[in-house]
């Protein structure tokens, strides 16, 4: 197992090396990373990887921007990258937040896919800095064997490269990687390399030339549950009577391992811990505090598998599917709660109102492959416009709702690949008149006028033609 | 109303006081009508409170599918619609086969409201349509009890049906079946019926035949219409009731109502064509004959006329003759002598038991027992023969149909259990009726008894309603030299009263009348106390009725049957493995994975898994039913042929056992044997059985711990507890350790109600041995084919 894949690395290695010295590039090299760690998380279906940069401006001129680079097959998986710069000396250091947008390189070399992060002061010549990158990866762990049984647990491979992809020149770099249990099948060996327990240490390495890469896979049993929601669509009503209700319409997946053959209830109620180990049996959604009419049903009526524990700051709701799920069984249910308007619901100063509100899905530890946000606005608002901290697609429908003339607004975003660091909030802006919460009471009011008087006045006419 | 004319026709020196009297009852009668609406609908909805909005049971989720179909692609298309998903590889015509009374109406309904822009959705609609016609048929039963005797009558029989047991368990919020819209419609005909008779007015004779229209449409329970108002018909003639209000009532029905019913796909020709039909067309003939010896009575002197009627005597007996005898001829040339098998059980009570098993093995055909009378209609049953006298004194035409009514529904009950829901709207009108008299004549003679009360008043206040029904007939008696008056729409109290103005002579006698019977009552008027007791007594009993109501309502009908509830020690226990296993099904099968299970299951699979199902709960192929019978009561491999012969992927069980859910598939086993046996001879009922009856203990015979039905139900069931006991049969089964060949079990719910099990695919020929054995194989395979081709019925 190990001598072919060590060939394959070595072939890489003399690959990328070699791309290396063609395309050179003169606007990256003044910088140089004088230290570098990274710490890969693989105990869930999502992968955590936690970068430390220290990043070191060799040139003569100061620059504001570091550039990550990922390979093509990452950047698919990619859902977000943040970055962190530690301010501070010793004892009062604090963390800034910096922006990181994907960038295009005219000459990336093999495809490789580039993050931008821009600094908040320019890193002058001979200064160094650090910065903690975090970004994770979803769909990156392949199962193999595909297909198990019920009584067999399941695991995967995860393919990466033992030397930190970059664009600079990297003077030492150690890789850890973490793994759910101390069951691990093979990994790569990258010399010096080594595990204890469940982690597995690359490195350190010394002195790798830009774009350095040495592939690596490691085969270790993860059992999670990997809960895939395929299809999310969140719909946020306002109404200002006073009540925010969401409705949210998942089509969940298990995508790990496929189950195979038979599935014997007998076995999976008698010895839960060895089979189905990796089925996913229950999910936490984690709802604001104050939730009301929690409801949670698929098309074919309520699922009474669930419970709801409140606190004044947070919902917790534990829910049961119907069935367990095992690798590739599907489920769609429906969950739907009213929230208390004042929470969510604010005004600017320029007599706006705008909705503050999280975006991502609620469930713990589920990637969202497809979300669609749907705020509903109440009939008769007007310029909405939505504030949302990371690009996603936006366009606006109507939609008809109780006794509607004229249509609610629907403000719809939608973005694709996302993990729980997504629950960060966003604002729709919009005005709205309240005299327009008036208008369906009193339609009805005349309606109800308009057939009494009907009424009275069918009694009052003798349409009879003799006397 | 029909109050106001009487009292202001018999004391007008109170006009001014008795219009504002008669206002006030009107507006009254209005918000009690009001209110029995809203009970009925309220008293409906233990249903979703208890439980949820869901559809109940089997039937409704068919008509859930075919409501979704049509508000999805179309009146057009529904009527055009072929199901493959159903009756594999047959398929079923829906738009041709169902009743689409229904249908159409829940969906005109959802149409309606989302037009309005109210987005409920079609399943909402679905589950609330049953206590809206609820609160309809309590209002028809109002209209139709005032036209028998009088207003008062007609809000005690509206109570008493808002709220009658046997109704209820039809029609729970839920309850999406044929009957919920049914017996309104059945009710609001009849209604038009006795309006028509009453009034002899063309108008509601259409109006009538347009109810009868709606009905056809809803239920296959409007051949009890078509041959109950001929019965009436019939009845009036014979008792020399004949009148050209009954002409007007019944002609027009049986032209348009037969016109109309031709109209409905799945009547289509059988409205002329079934036995079920040729009373109406009979007393058809009846009643012009009738019509026509009046006729000719009018014009020609009695001596003319008695030379007449021996000539057409003997020439028409012997055309009718005639006719009769090819009638007969034509009638007996077909199989089941032209009469349906469910409308045959009817007549006998024992031909579908001995005949028919599919129709036997349906619970709700079953005859009822006597418990079951008092839990479906209660202290109606007592009060029924009270309210039959009162409609005797005196006997109208409207009273006699409300007797005939109640006489035939009773016989029908007690075939079918099911029938019960015609007995409750018959059972609430005479009760209704027999109240309000009783009350009549209670509070009437405590008013006498009262001192400090004018005569005057006593009259027209305790008259008011007992008078109406009688001041009606009297009305009408008076009308009839009068032909003018007759075809004008009664429809306000103003415009009789002009009418009785114009009327010297009616006015002269209905005034009469009044008089003679304020002597009359005050010679009936019984004491004070007894007065008084009764009254409490009666006001207990309905009291009584109430609670039983309410308690049928919240305890005994109330469950939806798809979701399960126990309450134990530690709380409420949910068994939701139904939908669970449904879910599955729908999420983790192919779509178009054939699923082979008894046919009670067959609706719900196809609704709620959308999966296409072999059989289903529209039993209108039996061959097709016994063929899974038979699969179910064959050994593995046989069972597995047939299936596979089937395209059958996956196969479901309905297995209590484990949690003692007793209308599993093994209590249900007796039918699979029966129907499949009854067409596939080599499936022997006896094999089965052990001194007589079905056992799966270790009595139990070899043919039954083989069948596939107990292999696929036990299959790994001893590893559970260890000894394997059943909890529904209470006893440990026969056979615990045993391997399935041919089936492997892929899914079983929480509490193993559901099993189902794939079908394992052809096994790979292993090459060498077939090389070996080449010579042998050619020979055995031919006679396993012939084997095969026995136990196989797709061959």
């Amino acid at each position: 197992m190990d001598a072919p894949i060590r060939a394959r690395e070595a072939l890489g290695f003399i690959l990328f090396s070699l791309l290396f010295s063609i395309c050179r590039s003169s606007s990256l090299n003044h910088l140089l990373i004088s230290n570098a760690e990274r710490r890969i998380d693989l105990s869930s279906h999502i992968v955590k990887v936690y970068l430390t940069l220290k990043v070191e401006n060799a040139g003569s001129t100061p620059t504001s921007e570091v550039f990550l680079s990922f390979p093509p097959t990452q950047v698919d998986h990619l859902a977000t990258v943040e970055a962190l710069v530690t301010k501070g000396k010793r004892k009062k250091t604090t963390l800034v937040r910096l922006d990181v947008k994907p960038t295009e390189l005219p000459d990336a070399p093999n495809d490789a896919k580039y993050f931008t992060i821009y600094l908040a002061n320019p890193l002058k010549s001979g200064e160094s800095t650090t910065l903690e990158v975090l970004y994770l990866l979803t769909h990156s762990q392949e199962p193999f064997p595909a297909e198990i049984a019920q009584s067999e647990s399941q695991l995967v491979y995860y393919r990466d490269s033992a030397l930190i992809l970059s664009p600079y020149h990297i003077k030492q770099q150690t890789t850890f990687i973490k793994t759910p249990s101390t069951k691990v099948e093979s990994f790569t060996r990258v010399e010096p390399s080594n595990r204890a327990g469940t982690e597995i240490k690359y490195g350190p390495y010394e002195d790798h030339p830009p774009y350095s890469f040495s592939p690596i896979l490691i085969h270790f049993e993860n059992n999670s549950p990997f809960a895939v929601v395929e299809e999310l669509v969140r719909e946020v009503e306002i109404s200002h009577w006073g009540n925010l209700q969401v409705t949210e319409q998942y089509t969940l997946v298990h995508a790990g391992a496929r189950h195979k053959g038979v599935f014997s209830r007998v076995d999976f109620q008698s010895r839960p811990t060895l089979n189905g180990a990796s089925s996913l049996r229950y999910l936490l959604a984690r709802l604001p505090p104050r939730v009301h009419s929690v409801y949670y049903r698929d098309e074919i009526g309520n699922i009474s598998s669930s419970h709801l524990r409140t606190d004044s700051r947070k919902s917790e709701l534990e829910i049961e599917p119907r069935y367990p799920l095992f690798g590739g069984w599907k489920a769609t249910f429906v969950i739907g709660y009213g929230l208390p308007l004042q929470d969510f619901l604010f005004e600017t100063s320029d007599d706006r109102r705008y909705l503050n509100f999280t975006f991502g899905c609620p469930l713990l530890e589920t990637v969202v492959d497809k979300l669609t946000v749907k705020v509903v606005l109440p009939e008769g608002s007007k310029d909405p416009s939505a504030v949302v901290p990371f690009p996603v697609e936006q366009h606006l429908e109507t939609k008809y709702s109780y006794l509607d003339v004229v249509g609610r607004t629907v403000v719809v975003m939608e973005k694709k690949n996302l993990v729980p660091t997504h629950n960060s909030h966003f604002q729709v802006y919009y005005t709205f008149k309240p005299i327009f919460m008036l208008a369906e009471p009193l339609m009805l009011a005349s309606a109800f006028f308009l057939f009494f008087v009907a009424c009275v006045a069918y009694l009052h006419i003798d349409l009879s033609i003799r006397k | 109303m029909a109050a106001p004319e009487a009292s202001t026709a018999a004391v007008p020196t109170l006009y001014t006081n008795n219009t504002l009297r008669n206002a006030f009852g009107g507006v009254l009668s209005f918000f009690i009508l009001l209110l029995i609406g809203v009970l009925a609908f309220s008293i409906r909805l233990f249903s979703v409170i208890k439980y949820e909005s869901v559809i109940h049971e089997f039937d409704p989720y068919f008509n859930y599918r075919v409501t979704q179909f049509l508000t999805k692609k179309g009146i057009y298309e529904f009527w055009n619609w072929f199901d493959d998903r159903t009756w594999y590889p047959l398929g079923r015509v829906i738009g041709g086969t169902v009743y689409p009374g229904l249908t159409l109406t829940a969906g005109t309904i959802w149409w309606l409201l989302n037009s309005l822009n109210i987005p409920l959705s079609v399943e909402t609609v679905c589950v609330f349509t049953a206590p809206i016609f609820s609160a309809f048929a309590s209002w028809a039963t109002y209209l139709l009890t005032k036209e028998v005797k009088g207003a008062g009558a007609g809000l005690t029989s509206a109570v008493l049906l808002a709220m009658v047991p046997s109704y209820i368990s039809r029609s729970v919020a839920g309850s999406y079946d044929n009957e919920a819209v049914a017996i309104f419609a059945l009710i609001f005909t009849f209604y038009l019926y006795l309006k028509t008779l009453n009034t002899g007015s063309l108008f509601y004779a259409t109006l009538n035949s347009l109810a009868y229209f709606y009905m056809v449409c809803s239920w296959g329970g409007y051949t009890f219409i078509i041959n109950l108002i001929p019965m009436h018909v019939l009845l009036c003639i014979v008792t020399g009731r004949y009148s050209s209000r009954l002409y007007i009532a019944y002609a027009p029905l049986v032209v348009l109502g037969t016109l109309l019913a031709a109209l409905v796909p799945v009547v289509g020709f059988n409205a002329v064509m079934t036995s079920e039909h040729f009373a109406s067309f009979l007393v058809f003939i009846i009643i012009h004959v009738v019509a026509f010896v009046y006729y000719i009575k009018g014009i020609l002197s009695p001596k003319m006329f008695k030379v007449a009627v021996t000539l057409v005597v003997t020439v028409g007996l012997a055309v009718c003759c005639a006719v009769i005898a090819v009638l007969i001829a034509l009638v007996a040339s077909s199989p089941t002598k032209g009469w349906s098998g469910r409308s045959l059980s009817l007549l006998d009570p024992t031909y579908a038991s001995k005949y028919i098993p599919i129709i036997a093995s349906v619970s709700e055909h079953q005859p009822p027992t006597w418990p079951s009378y008092f839990m479906d209609i209660n202290v109606l049953a007592f009060l029924v023969p009270a309210g039959i006298i009162a409609c005797f004194l005196p006997l109208s035409d409207a009273s006699s149909f409300v007797v005939l009514y109640i006489a035939t529904s009773v016989y029908f009950s007690g075939v079918m259990v099911r029938l019960m829901l015609v007995l409750a709207p018959a059972a609430c009108i005479t009760s209704g009726i027999a109240l309000s008299e009783a009350f009549d004549v209670l509070t009437g003679s405590i008013k006498f008894q009262l001192p400090g009360v004018t005569s005057n008043a006593e009259v027209d206040a305790g008259e008011t309603s007992s008078d109406t029904s009688e001041a009606q007939t009297d009305e009408v008696k008076a009308e009839k030299p009068d032909d003018t008056s007759k075809n004008r729409p009664l429809k306000k109290s103003k415009k009789k009263e002009r009418e009785l103005a114009e009327n010297p002579p009616a006015k002269a006698t209905a005034k009469a009348k009044a008089k003679a019977k304020a002597e009359k009552k005050r010679l009936l008027a019984l004491p004070l106390e007894a007065s008084v007791i009764s009254l409490l007594l009666l006001v207990v009993l309905g009291a009584f009725y109430v609670v039983h109501s309410v308690w049928a309502a919240a305890e005994a009908y109330s469950a939806p049957s798809i979701v399960l509830t126990t309450r134990s020690r530690d709380g409420l226990h949910v068994f939701d493995d139904f939908r669970e296993a449904y879910a599955w099904l729908s999420h983790n099968t192919d779509v178009n994975d054939k699923v082979a299970s008894w046919w009670d299951y067959g609706y719900q699979t196809t609704a709620m898994a959308n999966r296409t199902v072999i059989v289903d709960n529209n039993t209108w192929n039996n061959t097709h039913i016994a063929t899974v019978g038979t699969a179910m009561s064959s050994p593995e491999r046989a069972a597995w042929e047939i299936f596979h012969s089937l395209d059958v992927k996956y196969v479901l069980v309905v297995f209590g056992g484990l949690i003692g859910y007793p209308s599993d598939d093994i209590n249900k086993f007796l039918w699979m044997v029966r129907i499949g046996g009854g067409v596939f001879p080599h499936i022997k009922e006896p094999d089965y059985l052990r001194d007589g009856q079905y056992r799966i203990d270790s009595q139990a015979t070899p043919t039954m711990l083989n069948c596939l039905m107990y292999k696929l139900s036990y299959y790994r069931f001893v590893e559970t507890d260890g000894k394997a006991y059943d909890r529904v049969r209470r006893t440990e089964i026969g056979k615990k350790y045993f391997k399935l060949t041919h089936f492997e079990e892929v899914f079983t719910t929480h509490h193993w109600m559901v099993r189902i099990y794939k079908l394992k695919p052809l096994k790979n020929r292993i090459r060498g041995k077939a090389k070996k054995s080449k010579s042998k194989t050619s020979s055995t395979s031919s006679s396993k084919r012939s084997g095969t081709k026995k136990k196989n019925p797709w061959q």
